[in-house]
Parts: structure tokens; C-alpha cells; sequence
């Protein structure tokens, strides 16, 4: 009897949660039906938004998400080859800097707006511009990076390991030849991860990237990314409600691309990327 | 382990490269906090006493947050309350009576894990705020920031919940199944109170989170600072303050906003700490 009670409870839960994601999806929809063409993502947009497209936020969008990335990258490998390589995971300073990471993943993102703001625009004289957006961003995407990759490179055999000092190989060609391409599709996962985080994100470049609607003339202007431009219309642009809900399922669909591509890297089994 | 003289230079200078990357993972963190504290300090110093008052008025040098750091932990509480029995109860449906559904489900809640949360905001203001408004307005509410934070903290707090049962040891179930205990009195008697400690570690986690959340919350909580009076009256949390304010505030009011990111920094790396206690994991 309870057994059949807790069955029945639990499609009532799961419809919970189910419902108001349907509603969410229908909703953005039926707001987004009339302006959703392919005309919206190749036209700039203008009256603050109010009409045309979202073409210009297109371009500021790629280059924040691509100086993130190139950031982030590297720094995030070397961090997790730090962690995973050279520290023993049960030494006193593998846990610290763990503590770090869980720490800097826990900040909220206002504070690395602050931070951001403060430090890059003002101290390092940056401005409002897409570069110290990309750089608050890339700092916000890190610990999530060095996570993933460190746990990819952690997951590389220990037959490995033992083979490596049996032939004496030098660490740069370990790291080169067998563990990055062993770590490859973990790595990529880490990859694609970040980016998503970095193109959800919307507080931390309220007040690095700022405003600015038209296409970016270099790294040092400012530029408006789509998730800022989504809070944008729906709360300060009267009759802006389609076009942000518009943004909206361009920018979610992104993300449900970014999310499919991961499965499909995890899929891969790990002797196809050493080839 | 790199660090011997007589290996190459690549090797020497690839231990280097690495730990400079090590230290700016350290070095970020470090600097956050410095960089908040020389902004808030003095304010700290000469007014500190002067942000638990309840009147803020940045125009007349008032800076009381005491209604708004009241907006944050009232909207967080409530979406936690309304998220954390749901999140844990259908986790452990999925796991121990519908375990056919269970990958299908993890993989849509994953998805909505990375929804960004002006999309959850927009859907808060599309459909939740004029459906609160039909009942009591003026339906941008505390009742709506914590609905669509609920909303957000569910998928992060399931998933967080399945691993801590997937840790539990497989002879717990194999022992119940001989012992011919129902499923439901299993876990309640057994399952449940074994992954507690895991469980409740995740969930402050995601208290958390639902304290920093920004977007979401700017976008349906109405943005009043007051005292609420009921769960129907608009409230601005912290972070709502911060993303409103930043943009035109100048002198001590910037500062002050710099005082309430710091704040916020404290009380979110407090719980992480009590999360790491209670999930028994040690950091040096």
C-alpha cells in the first residue's frame, strides 16, 4: 500500500518540476512566434532594441565567449595538470588549492562583476569594454574548468603512469604525447562546460561589457551579450518583451546544442582520440 | 616531483609554468577578497555600524540594509524550502521506484541546470508575476523571486542527491530485500538517513547559490526595499541592490555596495564550510 502511494506521489513531484519547464517553453514560444526568423539573427538591432534583430549581439557575444576561452583555456589546463601531475591528491596542497577552487566556484557572480569592475576596468584602466568582460568571465568559467580537466586527467590508467617512468620518459613529453591526447574528449567536455557557463551568464558583465547595442569596433569597446541584452528588454525597454523572449530561445537553443555535443564527446571512447 | 636539477629544462620550465598557474587559481581568490576589502574597509571603520539600520537612503547618507540582507535570506529560505523536499524525495523515487525514467529525467534536469537564469527570470515575468497578480497584487512578490529560485535550485539539488545514494553501499538495499522491508520503509528508515550528511551538504550548497543568485531574483522580486509583510509584497535582495545601483552610484554609496558584495562573499564561504563539515571533506 505505501509502495503504491509513494509511486503515485512521485509522478506527482516529477510533474511538478515538469510543468512549470513546459510552461517556460510554451511561454517563451508563443512570445517569441511573431519575431523568430532567420532575418532576427542577421539584422542589427535598433530603436533600443525594439525592432530588427539581434546580429550585432551576435558578434560582441563571440568575441566575450572567445577571449573567455582563450583565457581560461590555458590557465585552467595548466591548473589542473599542476593539481593532477605534480601534487598527490591526498597532499596538503592539493586539498588546499581544492578548497580554492570550491571557494572561488561558490562566489556569487555579482561579486566577480564587482571585482571585475574594479579591477579591470578601473585599475587596470580597461573601461566598459568587451575585454574586461571576457576577463571577469574567464575568472568566473575557472574553477568549473580546472575541475573538469583535472578530473580527466586523473581518469588516464596508472599502466600509464608505470610505463612512463619504466621508459624514462621526460614529463613535457608525457604531458604532450600521452596525457593530453588520453584527456583529450574530458577535456573538451571541460571545454564546452565553461562555455556554456560563460554564455549563461548575465550579472558579471552587467557592469564590465556594459550596454552598448551596436557592433563592437575592438576588443575596447563595450558590447552587449545576449543573455544582458535578454535582461535588457524585459526589464527597462517598454515593448521589448518579444524580442527578449526571442534572445531568449536563440540563446537557450545555443546551449542545447553545446549540451548535445557534450554527450556526443562523452560517447567517444578514449582510444579513438589517441589516434 | 619536478623539481630535481637534473631533468631537462622543458620539464624544469613546465613545473614552473604549472605552479604559476596553480598560484593564480590561488592568486584570484585571494585578490577578490582584497580587492572588496580595500573598497569597504574604511566605510566599514567610520559607518560599519550604520548597514544593520533599516533605512536605506544613499541621497542622506543612509545606508541601512538590514531589509534588504532580511529580502535575501527570506527569498532563499522559502525557495529552499519549497526546492529541497522535492529535489531529494524525487531523486529517491527515480533511484529506488522508477529507476527505468531515471536516466531520461537526469539528462532533462541536467539541461535545465544550464538554462541561464534571466531565461528563468523572463519566464517569471511572462507567466508567474501576472499569475500571482490575478491572486493578490501586485504579483512581483517575494512568493515569485522564491518560486523561480526553487525552480532553479531543483536540478542542482536532485542531482546532488542521486550521487549521495548512489555512494550508499549496494548491501544496505540487498539486506532490506531480505529482511522483506517495504521500499518505502527502507528508505526512510535506512537509505535516507545514511546519505543525510551528503544530502544536507548539497542542499546548503544550494542555499548558497540561491543567496548569490542575481538575475533571476532582479527580475520578479519587485525591488522594494522594505520589510515584507507577507509572502504577496515585493522585497530587493542584496544582489538585486547591487546590479540596480551600481551603474549610477558614486562615492560612499559605490562603496556601500562594495560593503554588501563582501558580505555576501562571508556569509556564501561560511557555507561552504559547514557543506565541506558535512559532507566530510577535509581541506587542509
Amino acid at each position: 500500500m505505501a509502495d503504491r502511494v509513494a509511486w503515485l506521489a512521485g509522478w506527482v513531484l516529477l510533474a511538478l518540476v515538469m510543468v512549470p519547464v513546459a510552461l517556460m517553453v510554451t511561454a517563451l514560444w508563443q512570445q517569441s512566434a511573431d519575431v523568430l526568423s532567420v532575418g532576427f539573427l542577421l539584422e542589427d538591432p535598433g530603436r533600443a532594441g525594439r525592432s530588427g534583430g539581434i546580429a550585432a549581439l551576435l558578434i560582441s557575444t563571440g568575441w566575450i565567449l572567445a577571449l573567455c576561452l582563450l583565457v581560461a583555456v590555458p590557465v585552467g589546463l595548466g591548473c589542473a595538470l599542476y593539481l593532477s601531475e605534480s601534487l598527490p591528491a591526498d597532499s596538503r596542497r592539493a586539498q588546499w588549492l581544492g578548497g580554492v577552487l570550491d571557494m572561488l566556484a561558490a562566489v556569487p557572480s555579482i561579486v566577480y562583476g564587482l571585482f571585475g569592475y574594479q579591477f579591470f576596468a578601473i585599475t587596470l584602466g580597461l573601461g566598459f569594454s568587451i575585454l574586461s568582460g571576457a576577463l571577469a568571465l574567464s575568472l568566473m568559467v575557472l574553477p568549473l574548468m580546472i575541475r573538469s580537466a583535472e578530473q580527466a586527467m586523473r581518469a588516464v590508467p596508472m599502466g600509464y603512469r608505470q610505463a612512463r617512468d619504466a621508459l624514462a620518459l621526460s614529463r613535457w613529453g608525457w604531458v604532450r604525447r600521452i596525457l593530453l591526447p588520453c584527456a583529450a574528449p574530458g577535456i573538451a567536455v571541460g571545454i564546452i562546460l565553461s562555455a556554456g557557463r560563460a554564455l549563461a551568464e548575465t550579472a558579471v558583465l552587467l557592469f564590465t561589457a556594459g550596454y552598448v547595442l551596436r557592433r563592437p569596433d575592438s576588443l575596447f569597446d563595450s558590447g552587449r551579450t545576449l543573455s544582458v541584452h535578454i535582461y535588457d528588454l524585459a526589464m527597462n525597454v517598454p515593448g521589448g518583451m518579444p524580442r527578449a523572449a526571442a534572445t531568449a530561445v536563440v540563446l537557450v537553443a545555443l546551449l542545447v546544442l553545446l549540451n548535445l555535443l557534450v554527450r556526443r564527446v562523452l560517447r567517444q571512447p578514449m582510444t579513438e582520440a589517441l589516434v | 616531483m619536478i623539481t630535481t636539477s637534473s631533468l631537462p629544462l622543458s620539464d624544469r620550465l613546465l613545473g614552473l609554468a604549472l605552479r604559476l598557474c596553480g598560484l593564480l587559481a590561488a592568486l584570484v581568490l585571494g585578490g577578490i577578497v582584497v580587492v572588496l576589502l580595500v573598497r569597504a574597509l574604511p566605510f566599514l571603520i567610520n559607518e560599519g555600524a550604520g548597514i544593520w539600520q533599516s533605512t536605506w537612503q544613499p541621497g542622506q547618507g543612509e545606508y541601512g540594509m538590514a531589509p534588504m540582507i532580511a529580502g535575501s535570506l527570506f527569498v532563499s529560505v522559502l525557495a529552499l524550502v519549497l526546492a529541497a523536499p522535492v529535489a531529494v524525495l524525487l531523486a529517491a523515487w527515480l533511484r529506488y521506484f522508477a529507476p527505468r525514467l531515471r536516466r531520461p529525467v537526469l539528462a532533462g534536469v541536467e539541461l535545465m541546470a544550464g538554462i541561464p537564469s534571466v531565461v528563468y527570470g523572463l519566464w517569471g515575468m511572462l507567466v508567474l508575476v501576472p499569475w500571482i497578480n490575478q491572486w493578490v497584487p501586485p504579483g512581483a512578490s517575494w512568493l515569485a523571486g522564491s518560486l523561480v529560485l526553487a525552480l532553479m535550485i531543483v536540478p542542482l539539488a536532485l542531482l546532488v542527491t542521486d550521487a549521495a545514494l548512489g555512494q550508499l553501499p549496494l548491501r544496505y538495499q540487498r539486506a532490506g530485500e531480505a529482511l522483506a522491508l517495504s521500499r518505502v520503509g527502507m528508505l526512510r528508515r535506512v537509505l535516507l538517513p545514511r546519505a543525510a550528511p551528503g544530502i544536507v551538504g548539497g542542499v546548503v550548497l544550494q542555499f548558497g547559490r540561491a543567496l548569490g543568485e542575481t538575475m533571476a531574483v532582479l527580475m520578479v522580486c519587485g525591488n522594494v526595499v522594505q520589510w515584507p509583510d507577507s509572502v504577496f509584497a515585493p522585497v530587493r535582495t542584496l544582489t538585486a541592490n547591487i546590479a540596480l545601483e551600481m551603474a549610477y552610484a558614486t562615492g560612499d554609496h559605490r562603496v556601500a555596495l562594495f560593503v554588501s558584495g563582501l558580505l555576501l562573499i562571508a556569509v556564501t564561504g561560511l557555507l561552504l564550510m559547514a557543506s565541506w563539515r558535512l559532507r566530510g571533506v577535509s581541506h587542509g
